[in-house]
């Protein structure tokens, strides 16, 4: 970093986007299914990890998604299926009206300059062995897109806009520091100008004042090329930063989705404001001593034999006889939030009978009614005009 | 901050912490001093490399046997603990001190079963047979919240989930009734809502067993919640330390607003600016002349002359005599901070306090 560098310490405030831009990548109810083998001789398939169980969702131009959810909820996984370092078990992955879900890994080569990813720890996700101009310049090589006597300026220039000295290009990565390890990563996946970056943990290994730098990095670059992100990360307070939307998983699906007003202002699933609560606050240091939280009990049940009906109940305050027996419908009740749950509800005020009952042709036990006549709700990736009103409980069209 | 030496539990005074290498002298810790009382919380905040675990160590003794040069001093309750005996240490450590690690699931050994290791650290200090040890070891499983704990107490570590293994650390931390505590970034490796519950379960015990806690961390959120005073460091050395209301309103030196602007807040402003600290953290190897923090302090000129340079400020009280000290050459840090940092950082508490 040059030395007028060194003192910019400009701030940026919340990312914004316009979310109804046109989707860059859509998902649809994309499934991972990790088979477990027996032991022994004949490695039979005696069971699957559900890692993403049909999940959906949209990423718009320009604009980035946070995926949230406690560690083994199938974040990363979802990540990597749309980088396609794995074969997904079923779904869609259309990315720019093309599915990429089904290609072979040679059909996949030419998209994957447009994908590109970033991964969590910069230690070992670069190699030890090669310098620093080499890591960059592979994609050049590898995708033939330079001659090699141009390699070395587009090598420069990409450090250079990633905020490191560009003399630095023929070091090794243990010669630099954390921050500056992960801004090599970076510059390694804006290498071929991608569309789409997947950023998997981008700043959970850096210290507390590089996460900050890195965050700025990655907001100028989503202005300056703008680049969609899939933003996968456990911290909801950088997420809520860095993404206009966001999603919460659990356990393979998503409960919660919507933009950053829906998601962190009224939260109305459970676990949404199970994790929210559980986040320390540094204004409490004003109140002294610790907020009321909503404490979740144990831990989260396995993948491979996942509870009936909805994921959550085993450790849901708010779980009743019905969620035991039906799963609840992922149900659009805003112009752009999304929730899994039969008690939909800001904290503290979810409702006595489940909404869900009569659009699923259930009565309030989860018991089949035949009296009642299930309603075809808009489903799908995307956000709808219409949706459920949940004080009125009827469908209601903007 | 107790200011009467009779009340707090451990005293820390002058500590110094070196490492001889082939390169130079690393001055991991230089100058630390700090106190607190039992049934008290301190929180230690600072990056990594900072020295913050190192003076840590230091109070476990964990240094002896190494080439490290240790000087200053370490009373707890009333014993020098630099100057006993490597027995007398062994007999502390682990009965008067103990300690959480960051990572239970290296902090554990993985051939031996959980209850045998809890059993193990009473057994060290307390002549009782083998069922008395693990009859007890079963009560803390319980204590700290593991579910049927006369069949978990079998299990190896792996078979325990993250937030269950530091449980079990907690439990075997806790068994021998320590006066002081030391959490040694208890939760970094655990989920939010696990973190949570440990939290909880930490903040319970303590007032079950009245400790010190000492908790070592870079989460200011934590630290809001859970320490009464904290200290933060910076270049191995303490750059500020009040009780915990003081600093994170009122913070006085930049190094410290740093810190607060460069961690999102989860309810706070949307419009609330993060900035980062500029440039990387300093080399305990050759630190910087004058103020170890002002190649990356952003207000190093309203300092008359080459002062943040060329000195290193003391460890002072602030201006209106409040419990709280800062090294920084600061004239008006309160102005700075009330015009120049909280308006970008926190919108709406600026708006509060106009």
């Amino acid at each position: 970093m040059s030395a007028e560098n060194v003192l910019k310490a400009e701030g940026h405030a919340a990312m914004t986007a316009d979310l109804s831009a046109p989707p860059v990548l859509t998902v649809n109810d994309l499934k991972m299914h990790f088979p477990v083998k027996s032991p022994g001789l004949f490695r039979r398939t005696v069971g699957h990890v559900k890692a993403v169980d049909g999940v959906s969702f949209q990423v718009p131009t320009n604009g980035s998604l946070g995926l949230v959810g406690e560690s083994g909820c199938g974040k990363s996984t979802t990540g990597r299926l749309i980088t396609r370092l794995y074969e997904p078990t079923g779904g869609q992955i259309e990315f720019e009206g093309h599915d990429i879900a089904k290609l072979s890994q040679r059909q996949m080569l030419p998209l994957r300059r447009d994908i590109q990813m970033i991964f969590q720890d910069p230690a070992t996700s670069l190699n030890p062995r090669h310098t620093v101009g080499s890591i960059i310049g592979a994609p050049l090589q590898i995708h033939n897109v330079l001659p090699k006597n141009k390699v070395l300026g587009r090598v420069q220039e990409l450090l250079e806009i990633v905020g490191l000295n560009p003399e630095h290009y023929n070091r090794y990565p243990h010669e630099f520091s954390g921050g500056q390890r992960q801004r090599i990563g970076i510059a390694r996946a804006l290498t071929l100008q991608p569309k789409l970056l997947v950023a998997d943990e981008p700043v959970s290994a850096l210290d507390v004042s590089i996460q900050a730098q890195v965050i700025n990095l990655l907001q100028d670059l989503q202005t300056e090329f703008g680049i969609a992100f899939l933003f996968i990360a456990h911290d909801l307070a950088v997420v809520r930063h860095f993404c206009p939307e966001i999603a919460v998983m659990y356990l393979g699906k998503i409960v919660e989705i919507g933009d950053r007003e829906s998601i962190y202002g009224h939260a109305h699933h459970p676990y949404t404001q199970a994790l929210l609560s559980a986040v320390p606050d540094v204004k409490q240091a004003t109140l002294g001593g610790r907020r009321e939280r909503i404490r979740l009990t144990g831990d989260v049940p396995s993948p491979i034999n996942p509870p009936s009906g909805c994921r959550f109940r085993t450790r849901c305050p708010i779980a009743k006889e019905i969620c035991a027996k039906v799963e609840p419908p992922l149900l659009q009740i805003g112009p752009r939030h999304k929730v899994a749950c039969h008690f939909p509800g800001e904290m503290g005020k979810a409702p006595e009978t489940p909404v869900t009952s009569r659009l699923l042709g259930v009565d309030n036990h989860g018991t089949p009614d035949p009296g009642a006549s299930p309603v075809e709700l808009p489903t799908g990736p995307s956000f709808s005009n219409t949706w459920f009103d949940l004080g009125n409980r009827t469908i209601h069209t903007a | 901050m107790s200011t009467e030496q009779s009340r707090s539990y451990l005293t820390v005074r002058d500590l110094v912490v070196h490492f001889p290498t082939s390169d130079g002298v690393v001055k991991a810790t230089d100058g630390l001093s700090y106190e607190v009382s039992r049934g008290k919380t301190l929180g230690i905040v600072g990056e990594s490399g900072s020295g913050k675990s190192v003076s840590s160590s230091a109070i476990l003794g964990l240094h002896r046997g190494t080439n490290a040069q240790v000087s200053g001093e370490i009373l707890l309750d009333g014993v020098d603990l630099l100057t006993i005996s490597d027995e007398e240490m062994r007999r502390k450590r682990g009965k008067d001190v103990a300690m959480i690690f960051q990572d239970p699931l290296s902090a554990m050994h993985p051939y031996y079963s959980v209850g045998n290791q809890i059993a193990e650290a009473y057994r060290v200090h307390n002549n009782v047979s083998r069922r008395a040890a693990r009859a007890r070891a079963i009560e803390m499983l319980d204590r700290v919240g593991i579910p049927q704990p006369s069949r978990r107490v079998d299990d190896y570590p792996h078979q325990f989930s993250g937030g269950m293994r530091q449980r079990a650390m907690i439990a075997m931390s806790l068994i021998n009734d320590p006066g002081l505590l030391i959490a040694d970034e208890p939760t970094t490796a655990l989920d939010v809502t696990v973190q949570a519950q440990i939290l909880d379960l930490l903040q319970d015990l303590q007032r079950e067993f009245n400790s010190a806690i000492i908790i070592i961390t870079h989460d200011l959120g934590v630290v809001a919640e859970m320490a009464d005073d904290v200290l933060v460091m910076y270049g191995g050395r303490a750059v500020e330390y009040g009780p915990t209301a003081e600093i994170l309103v009122r913070p006085e030196m930049p190094y410290t607003w740093g810190l607060l602007s460069s961690v999102p807040d989860v309810t706070g402003d949307v419009d609330a600016k993060l900035i980062p600290i500029p440039g990387n953290p300093p080399s305990l190897l050759h630190p910087p002349s004058g103020c170890a923090f002002h190649p990356r302090c952003t207000h190093r000129d309203k300092v008359p002359g080459n002062l943040c340079f060329t000195e290193m400020p003391e460890l002072l009280p602030v201006a209106d005599g409040r419990n709280h000290t800062k090294r920084c050459h600061l004239a008006n840090p309160d102005e700075v901070y009330a015009v120049e940092v909280l308006p970008a950082i926190a919108p709406d508490l600026a708006e509060e306090q106009r």
